[in-house]
């Protein structure tokens, strides 16, 4: 099959027929990637509801080089041959961006502070770049009680953006789904609809899946700022999954494991509850090094520094 | 009186039995389609006829049908947008509860010509009482022959079956319809694939409005020369209008397309005038999510022409100073009316019926419906006017169906066409009707 030419942000790349823009995008690298908060490449079907992603096409194949109407989602949208795509470059797409962000701020309730997820939210990372400075909403926020879906999972319906991550997961890489979205609309809530009734061997991947800190992990809550714990690569033998994880430090006490996230917060497998919940010795693992960061996050304020290239490292 | 095909017998006592309307000529179209012609005939004839469709977005039937790929090996599925749910809108409920023999021959028709031997109407759970006369209707044709197995024995087989849904109005966007059709949670595909291509079970599907199917039998028996002779320009044959508001005569009524808006408002064939005598003050002429018009750019456009009935007329000067023809709900308001109590009626309603996948809907129909309150409580401020404005800018494009903008055109058309009238009630701090 030919390859399809397609340029983002002036930059021309070449990719297979079925590509999206934003996995295009994601093969050019640096800041012409657009910010994904729903799209999970693991995940199938995920993708075109935050709407953060959006991006113009300014021609749209090379047999048809109308300009495509609207703005699209990159993460749904598929590359054509000689597209044109505009990323950082459509004042358009930055704008939307601006007010998409914007929208997902506006019933969030800013309590980074007692928020397990600072530090390695996205929601933070995009707020960063695209949020505005000062707030327009008087408006009183949308609030929910915190709830346990799981024994080991806290979901704080407050902080959910909806992405629908957590449901795919549990669609996909459970045996059964037993929680989902109730309701429409700015009432619609993420829930189970008896408490505590997620219990399987792959659950705890719907925290690792979650872009913010709606869904956190009641064995590490509160038990330490994300960026003051040394992450770690380690591994066990496991028979239920691939036993590759990241172990999060502090001294010598091991206070969370987590699946390994790449450069856009995407987990490369998929790990069970047994190694998430029930390892947490350090003697239960084999420790292969410290873990590179490679996000620019607000987890890199203390242990990491920016290098030019955007990716992170960290301090020895 | 214009020509009447879609209510001509409405008045016909009994019209809902097979014998009387049978009687009356029904189920002709079906002979003589099933007898002497082809699925593609059809579809040609449709397409000739220049019917557009009537569920608000107005595509063109035949072209809509030429989309499906008949040498497909998969099923092909014809299904009928009965949900009616638009604020304004009250037309569709008419022709089933009173005519659902028309229905049911349309369904066959548009069936025949895409190849389909299931069909389905999906009808809005709260019509419980048409569902019943829908589905005694179905029996009857099958007993009759016109349904089942081997229609007329023509060879010609399809199964109609009616799925109530759960009281969403966003059931009605048609991916999310057939989603709930499919059992499942009622949320708008992310578009494309469209349903020509993977629409219901994966297979090739048209989705139809109900009075899109009802106006089948009519052309199919008169051909498509007649049809196209009514109307005008590229605005074919007739359209229901629910008329509701301070009218003296609200009601559905079939029209010529192409009727004059002031005849229609003012004559007494139609809605016979404004209340008491009242002053026209503003129109929402094509159900609750085409922009507003005040009395003045609804009579005449921009340049001054009289405004007609049609999908070109009413469109004309774009959103700036035209609207659309949309589903027809006619919304009429004369001058007690506040334009921001309605708008935060109808700002209630989308926020209430937001399937809230997507961020930018589910954010901002609650936003501005948020802040409609306060302007209409007397506790806005300037700045949200604006701030409104710019919501509904960033609403509108960005989301995943129609509803966004549905949501945002008639927020932007109010400001656009009333902008004092808000800030009369910031000024006043209160609402001065
Ligand atoms: C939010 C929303 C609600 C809709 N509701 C209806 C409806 O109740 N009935 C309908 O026929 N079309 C409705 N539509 C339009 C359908 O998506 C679709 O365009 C239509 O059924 C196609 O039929 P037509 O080509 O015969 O007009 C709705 C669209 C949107 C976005
Ligand atoms: S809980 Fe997290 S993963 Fe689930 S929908 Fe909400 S934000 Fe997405
Ligand atoms: S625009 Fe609104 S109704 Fe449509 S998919 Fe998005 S959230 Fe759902
Ligand atoms: S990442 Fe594309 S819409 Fe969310």
């Amino acid at each position: 099959m030919p390859l399809l030419k397609v340029t983002i942000d002036n930059i021309e790349v070449e990719v297979e027929a079925g590509t999206t823009i934003m996995n295009a995008a994601r093969i050019i690298g640096g800041k012409v990637v657009p910010p994904a908060m729903c799209y999970y490449s693991k995940l199938e079907g995920s993708g075109g509801k935050c709407r953060t992603c959006l991006v113009k096409v300014a021609q749209g194949s090379a047999r048809d080089p109308r300009p495509m109407p609207k703005l699209v989602a990159s993460c749904r949208t598929l590359v054509q041959d000689g597209m044109v795509v505009q990323n950082i470059t459509s004042p358009e797409a930055m704008e939307s961006r601006q007010a998409i962000t914007e929208f997902l701020l506006i019933n969030h309730p800013l309590d980074c502070p007692v928020c397990d997820q600072a530090g390695e939210c996205h929601l933070q990372d995009l707020s960063y770049v695209h949020g505005l400075q000062e707030t327009r909403t008087v408006e009183e926020r949308r609030t929910f009680k915190p709830i346990d879906i799981g024994d080991k999972i806290k979901l704080n319906m407050n902080r959910c953006i909806l992405c629908y991550r957590c449901v795919m997961v549990a669609d996909q890489i459970t045996e059964k789904r037993v929680h989902g979205v109730l309701g429409r609309g700015d009432h619609s809530e993420i829930s189970t609809l008896i408490v505590k009734a997620v219990d399987n061997d792959f659950s705890g991947n719907m925290i690792d899946v979650c872009p913010v800190g709606a869904l956190t992990d009641n064995t590490f809550r509160f038990k330490s700022r994300v960026w003051f714990a040394k992450p770690m690569d380690a591994h066990r033998k496991c028979s239920k999954c691939s036993g590759k994880v990241v172990l999060w430090m502090k001294g010598d006490e091991l206070l969370r494991v987590t699946g390994r996230k790449d450069k856009y917060g995407e987990v490369g497998e998929f790990i069970c509850n047994d190694c998430r919940f029930e390892q947490k010795e350090k003697n239960d693992w084999i420790i292969e090094g410290p873990r590179t960061i490679e996000r620019h996050s607000v987890i890199s304020q203390n242990h990491y520094e920016i290098s030019p290239g955007e990716s992170v490292r960290m301090i020895k | 009186m214009g020509k009447q095909i879609l209510l001509k017998n409405i008045d016909v006592p009994g019209l809902a039995d097979f014998q009387v309307y049978r009687k009356l000529g029904g189920y002709t179209a079906v002979e003589k389609a099933l007898k002497t012609l082809s699925p593609d005939q059809i579809t040609e004839e449709v397409k000739k006829s220049g019917l557009k469709g009537r569920g608000g977005a107005g595509f063109p039937t035949g072209m809509k049908w030429s989309f499906i790929d008949k040498q497909s090996e998969k099923a092909k599925y014809l299904v009928c947008n009965y949900d009616e749910s638009e604020p304004g809108t009250f037309k569709d409920r008419h022709i089933g509860k009173l005519n659902p023999h028309q229905l049911i021959e349309g369904m066959i028709l548009g069936s025949y010509a895409l190849g389909a031997n299931t069909a389905y109407i999906y009808i809005r759970g709260e019509l419980f009482y048409v569902l019943k006369i829908l589905e005694k209707a179905i029996q009857e044709a099958y007993k009759n022959g016109f349904l089942g197995e081997n229609i007329l024995g023509t060879g010609y087989s399809l199964d109609l079956y009616c799925h109530p849904g759960a009281g969403a109005y966003i059931c009605g966007e048609e991916t999310a319809l057939l989603e709930s059709l499919e059992g499942k949670r009622g949320n708008p595909r992310i578009k494309p694939p469209f349903p020509a291509i993977v629409g219901l079970y994966g297979s090739p599907t048209v989705v139809n409005n109900v009075e899109t199917i009802a106006a089948l039998p009519w052309i199919v028996k008169n051909g498509y020369e007649a049809y196209a002779a009514i109307g005008i320009g590229n605005s074919k044959g007739t359209k229901l209008i629910s008329a509701c508001g301070h009218i003296n005569k609200p009601g559905i009524y079939e029209i010529e397309l192409g009727l004059p808006v002031e005849e229609f408002i003012y004559s007494d064939e139609y809605c016979g005038g404004i209340r008491n005598g009242n002053k026209l003050k503003a129109v929402v002429a094509g159900g609750s999510s085409v922009p507003i018009l005040p009395a003045s750019l609804i009579l005449k456009t921009a340049a001054g022409e009289p405004r007609l009935m049609s999908y070109e007329s009413l469109a004309e000067g774009g959103f700036q100073t035209g609207t659309m023809l949309g589903s027809g709900g006619f919304i009429v308001m004369d001058h007690t009316t506040c334009i921001v109590k309605n708008l935060l009626t109808f700002a209630r309603f989308y926020r209430h019926e937001s399937c809230g996948q997507c961020s930018p809907c589910r954010e901002g129909t609650s936003w501005m419906e948020k802040i409609l309150t306060r302007i209409e409580n007397g506790q806005g401020t300037m700045k949200d006017i604006d701030l409104l404005v710019d919501i509904a800018k960033h609403v509108e494009g960005n989301t995943i169906c129609p509803l966004g903008d549905a949501a945002a055109w008639p927020v932007a058309s109010a400001i656009r066409h009333f902008r004092e009238e808000f800030e009369e009630h910031v000024k006043l701090q209160k609402c001065p009707f």
